[in-house]
Order: C-alpha cells, then sequence, then structure tokens
C-alpha cells in the first residue's frame, strides 16, 4: 500500500513536471484554460476530502472559495496592501466561515448537512448583491492588482500551486489521520466506539478544505484581476466542483484535479456545437457517473487494485 | 469488593418519546466473569448494551466503568475510559486490508498523527493472530467469509484493551464450528480479567459460556441467575413459551387443497452475501389456513417472507397453486393477493389513517373501497376514531392495525403478517389477538404469521413452523409446541 502511495505521487508528479513545459508550445489562450483548471482542481481536490473522506456532501464548495475570494478582493480595493497579504486575509476568512458553517452543520446527518451548506452559499451570494458598494454588486469587483501579467508565470503559479495542494491533501487522505476520517465518514458510531472524537475529526476536514478552497479562490481572483458572484459562488459553479470531484474519481484526491481538467478541456472541445456543448458535457458526466461510479481514477487504478 | 466490578450499572433509564426502552436496570460485571443479557427482540437489550458505550444517552441512572462515572459521556471518551464494543453488523473499510483495519483500532485519536508508529504494525500483527486472523492480513474485507468478518470486528474491539467488552449477539450467522472457536477466544478474553457483557436472544446460545444470565422482557429485568436457574425461571419461560395456551388449531385435513397446497415451498435457501438466512426451508400453506413460523429474531423468518414477496433472489422454488412464482416482481406478487405487512411497518407517517387505507385501496372501485373501510373500522374500531389522525402520530399498536388494516384494502388472498407484536404492551397485544381471531372466523383469508412472541402466535395458528438458523426445525401442532419445541427455544 505504502509503494503505491509512492508510485501515484511519482506518475502524478511526472505529470505536472512535463505540464510545466507546456509554456514552449501551447498558446496564451489554452494556457489561461488551464490556468483555470488547475485552480478548479484544487477546488475538487478540497471537496473530495469532505465526501470522499469524511462522509459529508458540502453542497457549498462556492461559499467557501466565494469567502476566500471576495475578502482579498475587498481588502485589496480598500487599502491596497501587498497581495500575498490580502490572500492570507482571505484564506482566514474561508477558514473561520467554514468553522461557523461547520459547527452547527455538523451537529445535523443526512441530507440536512448539505442543505445547510447549500443555504450557506445562497446567503454570501445574496450578500454581495446587497452589499454593492463593497462587493461590486452584479457587476463583479474588479481588484487594483494582479499577480502577474504574464500567462505563462500564471500558468506555472497555478500548476505548482496545484501540484503541492494535492500532494499536501493525497498525503493527508493516506496518512493515519485520513484513515481515521474515512472510518468517521463510513461509520461514526463505531468510529466513536473505537475511541474517536468522530466531530473533531470532521471539523479538522472542514478546516483543511476550507483553507485549499478559500486559497486557491484568494489567487483566483489575482489571476482573473476580477470577481464576480457568478462566475465563483454561483450555485452553478459548485456543482461544477462536485461534478469534477465525482467525475475524477471520489476518494481518490487527485481524481478532483484530472476531473476539473476534463471539464474544462471537453466544453472547449465542444465550443462549436454552442449552447448544446454544457448539456454534451453534463450529459457524458452523467453516464460516467452512472457507469463508472468509482470515476476516472478509479478506471486507471482499478486493475492494479486487484490484481 | 467494588474494586473488582469493571461494570457496574444502577437505575439505568432510557425513554424514547412516551416508550421506556430499559427501565431502571442495575447489574455488574466483576473481571474475569461474562453476564449474559437475554430477550425477546425489542425487549431493550441492545439499547442497554448502547447506552453502555454511548451510544444513547441514558434518560437517568449510572454507568461506572472501572469505578469510574461515566452515564451521559460521548462514546469516544467512554472507549478511552476502557469499553469495547463488537458489533452484530460487520462494517469493516472496504479499500483498506485486514491488517488496516486493525491498525484503525491502534491509532490514537490526534490529529498530528501523519505517520504512523511503527509499533503499530507488530502490535496489529499481534492482535490478528490473536484472533486467528494471521493468514488474512494483506486480503480485503470484501474476499473474507462470514467469519473472518466477525473476527476483525473482535479484533478492533480488543485493539485497545478494554477491561470491559460488550458483545452484540456472538454467534449470529456463524456455523457450528465456528461457533465453538468463537466460544474459545470469548473464553480466552475472559480470562485475561475481562468483565464480558454477551447480549443474546436466549439463553440456549450463550449458557456454555456465561457465569450469570440477566433476563430483560419490554425494558424491564424479569430474571437473574445462573443460566439453569433463568431457563426455569416461570416468568422466564411464560415470556418465551406462553403461559397456558388456548388453542383452536384445525386439522390439516380440513383443507381441501391438500393435494396441491395454495402456496408451496420447496427447499427455500438464501444468502446474504456470505451468510446464510436460510437453509432448504420447506413449507406449506393450505387456502384459509392460518400458520404462524416461530423463532427468534435472526432465525430468518423475514428472509423468508421477502422470499415469498419476491423481494429477494433464492435457491430452490416457490409455488401458488401449483405454479411458480420465480420471476414475478414484488408488484406483480402483490397485486395477485399475496401481500406482505412488513415488521417496519412502513406506514406513511405524514399521512392520515384514512389516507393510508385510501392508498391501500387504490385498485379498488370507489364504492368497493369504502365498503372495505366500512369494514375494517368494524375490525379494528380505534381505527375509525383516528380517522383524521397522521399515521405518525399513533401508538405503537394502533399503528401495527393500521398496517394490517392496509394490507387488507388490497384483498388479499394471503396475508403475511412480520412480528406485529414487536415492541408491543400487553395490553395491545390483545386486541390485536381479538381483531385476528375475528379475521380467521369471519373471513376466508389465509395467514402466514411470522412471530417470536410464542403466547401470540399459537392461539391462533392451525399449524406450527420453528425456525431456527436459518433451518426449520420442527413442525406441528400447536398444543404440542410446548411439549416438542419449547425446550429448544429458551
Amino acid at each position: 500500500m505504502r509503494s503505491r502511495t509512492a508510485q501515484i505521487l511519482l506518475v502524478a508528479l511526472g505529470a505536472v513536471a512535463l505540464a510545466a513545459f507546456l509554456p514552449l508550445w501551447l498558446n496564451a489562450y489554452i494556457l489561461g484554460l488551464l490556468t483555470m483548471a488547475y485552480y478548479s482542481g484544487v477546488f475538487a481536490m478540497a471537496w473530495d476530502l469532505l465526501f470522499g473522506f469524511a462522509g459529508e456532501v458540502n453542497f457549498g464548495p462556492t461559499f467557501l472559495i466565494g469567502t476566500g475570494a471576495y475578502t482579498a478582493g475587498i481588502l485589496d480595493n480598500l487599502y491596497q496592501p501587498p497581495i500575498w497579504l490580502c490572500v492570507a486575509a482571505g484564506t482566514l476568512a474561508a477558514v473561520v466561515g467554514g468553522v461557523v458553517l461547520a459547527l452547527p452543520a455538523l451537529r445535523v446527518r443526512g441530507p440536512y448537512f448539505g442543505l445547510t451548506t447549500l443555504v450557506a452559499v445562497l446567503m454570501l451570494e445574496n450578500f454581495i448583491i446587497v452589499d454593492a458598494h463593497l462587493t461590486g454588486g452584479e457587476n463583479g469587483l474588479t481588484v487594483p492588482d494582479v499577480i502577474s501579467i504574464s500567462d505563462s508565470t500564471n500558468y506555472e503559479i497555478a500548476l505548482w500551486f496545484m501540484a503541492v495542494s494535492g500532494a499536501i491533501l493525497f498525503s493527508l487522505a493516506r496518512s493515519p489521520v485520513g484513515l481515521i476520517l474515512q472510518a468517521s465518514g463510513q461509520d461514526a458510531v463505531q468510529a466513536g466506539a473505537l475511541g474517536f472524537n468522530v466531530t473533531k475529526h470532521k471539523l479538522t476536514a472542514f478546516i483543511i478544505s476550507a483553507f485549499f478552497s478559500g486559497l486557491a479562490g484568494a489567487l483566483l481572483v489575482f489571476y482573473i484581476g476580477s470577481v464576480s458572484a457568478s462566475s465563483l459562488v454561483d450555485i452553478t459553479v459548485g456543482v461544477q466542483v462536485i461534478i469534477a470531484a465525482v467525475l475524477g474519481g471520489r476518494r481518490t484526491i487527485l481524481g478532483g484535479a484530472l476531473g476539473a481538467i476534463f471539464l474544462i478541456a471537453m466544453s472547449e472541445l465542444l465550443r462549436p456545437l454552442g449552447d448544446l456543448s454544457n448539456f454534451v458535457v453534463f450529459a457524458m458526466a452523467l453516464v460516467v457517473v452512472l457507469l463508472f461510479p468509482g470515476g476516472f481514477f478509479g478506471l486507471l487504478t482499478r486493475s492494479k487494485e486487484s490484481g | 469488593m467494588a474494586t473488582s466490578a469493571r461494570l457496574e450499572v444502577s437505575g439505568l433509564t432510557k425513554r424514547f418519546g412516551g416508550l421506556v426502552a430499559v427501565k431502571d436496570m442495575a447489574f455488574d460485571v466483576q473481571a474475569g466473569k461474562i453476564l449474559g443479557l437475554i430477550g425477546p427482540n425489542g425487549s431493550g437489550k441492545s439499547t442497554v448494551m448502547k447506552l453502555i458505550m454511548g451510544i444513547e444517552r441514558p434518560n437517568a441512572g449510572s454507568v461506572r466503568i472501572n469505578g469510574t462515572e461515566v452515564a451521559g459521556w460521548p462514546s469516544h471518551k467512554i472507549a478511552r475510559m476502557g469499553a469495547g464494543i463488537v458489533f452484530q453488523h460487520s462494517r469493516p473499510l472496504h479499500r483498506q486490508t485486514v491488517l488496516e483495519n486493525i491498525k484503525l483500532a491502534l491509532l490514537p485519536d490526534k490529529l498530528t498523527r501523519l505517520f504512523a508508529d511503527p509499533k503499530i504494525d507488530e502490535h496489529a500483527r499481534a492482535i490478528a493472530a490473536r484472533v486467528g486472523l494471521s493468514a488474512a492480513l494483506d486480503r480485503r474485507p470484501a474476499a473474507l467469509p462470514f467469519a473472518d468478518l466477525r473476527k476483525i470486528e473482535i479484533a478492533k474491539a480488543i485493539a485497545r484493551d478494554p477491561q470491559v467488552l460488550l458483545i452484540d449477539e456472538p454467534f449470529a450467522g456463524l456455523t457450528a464450528t465456528e461457533t465453538a472457536a468463537f466460544s474459545d477466544l470469548i473464553c480466552k478474553l475472559r480470562d485475561d480479567g475481562r468483565a464480558v457483557l454477551l447480549v443474546d436472544h436466549n439463553v440456549k446460545s450463550v449458557a456454555r459460556l456465561v457465569d450469570r444470565v440477566l433476563a430483560m422482557y419490554v425494558g424491564e429485568r424479569i430474571a437473574e441467575g445462573t443460566a439453569d436457574e433463568v431457563m426455569r425461571n416461570e416468568t422466564v419461560r411464560r415470556v418465551y413459551l406462553g403461559g397456558s395456551i388456548e388453542t383452536a388449531a384445525r386439522p390439516e385435513s380440513s383443507f381441501r387443497d391438500r393435494a396441491t397446497p395454495f402456496l408451496e415451498i420447496d427447499k427455500l435457501s438464501v444468502h446474504y452475501g456470505k451468510a446464510q438466512a436460510l437453509d432448504n426451508v420447506s413449507i406449506h400453506v393450505h387456502a384459509g389456513e392460518f400458520v404462524s413460523v416461530v423463532g427468534l429474531n435472526g432465525a430468518g423468518k423475514t428472509t423468508l417472507f421477502n422470499a415469498i414477496s419476491g423481494f429477494l433472489p433464492y435457491a430452490g422454488d416457490i409455488r401458488r397453486d401449483g405454479a411458480s412464482l420465480r420471476g414475478m416482481t414484488a408488484a406483480t406478487i402483490a397485486r395477485h393477493g399475496i401481500v406482505q405487512c412488513p415488521e417496519g411497518r412502513e406506514l406513511f407517517t405524514d399521512m392520515t389513517v384514512r389516507e393510508n387505507l385510501d392508498l391501500g385501496g387504490q385498485h379498488l372501485p370507489p364504492v368497493e373501497s369504502a365498503d372495505q373501510i366500512g369494514w375494517l373500522f368494524d375490525l379494528f374500531p380505534i381505527l375509525r376514531e383516528r380517522q383524521k389522525q397522521a399515521a405518525g402520530t399513533l401508538s405503537g399498536g394502533e399503528q401495527q392495525m393500521l398496517t394490517i388494516a392496509r394490507a387488507l384494502m388490497m384483498k388479499p388472498k394471503l396475508l403475511i403478517l412480520d412480528e406485529p407484536t414487536l415492541g408491543l404492551a400487553p395490553v395491545i397485544l390483545e386486541q390485536l389477538s381479538k381483531a385476528l381471531e375475528r379475521l380467521r372466523q369471519t373471513t376466508a383469508i389465509t395467514v402466514l404469521l411470522g412471530e417470536q412472541n410464542v403466547t401470540f402466535a399459537l392461539p391462533h395458528a392451525d399449524r406450527v413452523y420453528v425456525l431456527e438458523h436459518a433451518r426449520i426445525v420442527w413442525e406441528g401442532e400447536p398444543a404440542s409446541f410446548a411439549a416438542g419445541a419449547g425446550t429448544g427455544y429458551l
């Protein structure tokens, strides 16, 4: 098992190393798409830690992402501190928001947890629209700073950010802590009887998920140079994150990155279909989820696992 | 003397809404001793175990582990005080190997432990050797036989070296050889100086192991003593075997369909994964007959009924009027007149009594449906009063009557009743019993009743089958039940 973990990490590292050279061949447009995909990948991986391991369906990944992004963006607009400070503040806000949301939400069971997280998204979205003098309302918020104007620099930052986040989340999931988390998600009663404080472990998972979601959201603001509710907070954005994670493979962490890249690549390839393209992408996602519940990553690793 | 009592329980009480599930329970278990906690299904014994482990919070009472009061604590803290539980159902982590499943139980409850202590590996292997899993260490749970899955549960429960060990139905689903091996293992755990609480349905299954037995019924202690004493106890005998029961069986020869009985079940076998739930069961029911299948919880009654209703794949054959039911969907079987009242009742709890009944009569023309409801209100007068009430607000007994009434709305040829008495108070049982008697005398309906409550199952029955560990072990007239099968039932 340990060697298998190392094997997967090695393959993933190889893939990232190859991807690092892509700016040599690809044009700015495609690099931009991939940059977006890499940030989405982090969203999906952070979500999988909650769903795949803690067993909690968080319908509000965009609550965490949006809190991080808007906090960073608003701070930059108001005081123009260094970018890293804005990003740190955004991440912190997402973690705090995550705790505030998770503490009551983890008390309720099953679908109610999901519903609570869903309502949190609606509340955040509403706040953004109403408090327009701070958030820019429906027009979105434009920030005065960006990390870089070079496409390849932005690309490399996103790539390595995804790689490091993925490595951390993956190692965590495969560590003893991840094992306890899995047990808590699958059978909370039994995990409690084995001496594990289930709430503590699930809350920690939520905090870690919030950390990476908020960090990615805040970084994304300074890549795009703006943030809007429709691009980062809306329910449909959250659903895309969930689809990416499930498509890539539940309980695999790294699958989330694959899923996110696949979703963005497909909607680009199918662009000639016009409005139909999203429909086709979602239909494909549906087929994968129905026929291969293990997702892409499950397909890739299944042969080894049974052998 | 309090020093050697590893587990002390006193005044333990648990209410679920208006239902008192456990009332003023008191017992203690010394180091190196085994206490058997027995009682029929619904008697509250599992709740006692959950209260001790902190899975449910008691309303009142005390639970002491090694002298420390733990009542009301969350279960992870109770586990750390030295209590361990072996659940009846195995739910290991399926992606992990056996070794990793055991290691899980050895991990400290810390968020900072990102790398496992190498000692844990050694420790886990030692525990696996102890329970006899050494050969299966690197396999995944899905590839293991049922008995090994149970061993994983024991391994996990003893990983933290608990001084108090609770075991729920230790031998459910095991073969005779496996049961013997498990008994040995439990004895060894006791010999380490642990206090062991075995929870099971009857004395017989745990008699060989226990030092003392405590029998429960409807939340209360009814007897305590050695296995022999409890088996001889009058109250226990009455609960399990019924008191002096008046039976009114009609002889089998009085039914017209002797050559081809209405329902024939031929060598039926059912497996749940690796556990055998039914083994070569053959029974038959004549048209108009009232047949009781008596058996303790887990004997296979529900499985038998679910197979008849077409909910389960099975080996063997089920014939109605000589024609096989194989391949028919559950809906078709029900529409053709074999209707089951499931153990869980499955009422639409937010709908009113009347709506539940109307739903059952969907396929009937409105006039006929209204007639049928009128007849049912005569059969169960309380339902007429409760017509506009939501089904969920009815008492347990009223819900059971509604379940039966709803099934009767479908005008079944064969009515299957799965444990209608589950969790009901004695007064209600009597009302239900009268309704069944009227049903039997005034209609031509055929009834197949599954029960562990003999007092309820025998009076109306024309014939009785006893189901034990997936097999039919006795068949005969209700009058001869106590003499013929009673001893095996205790």
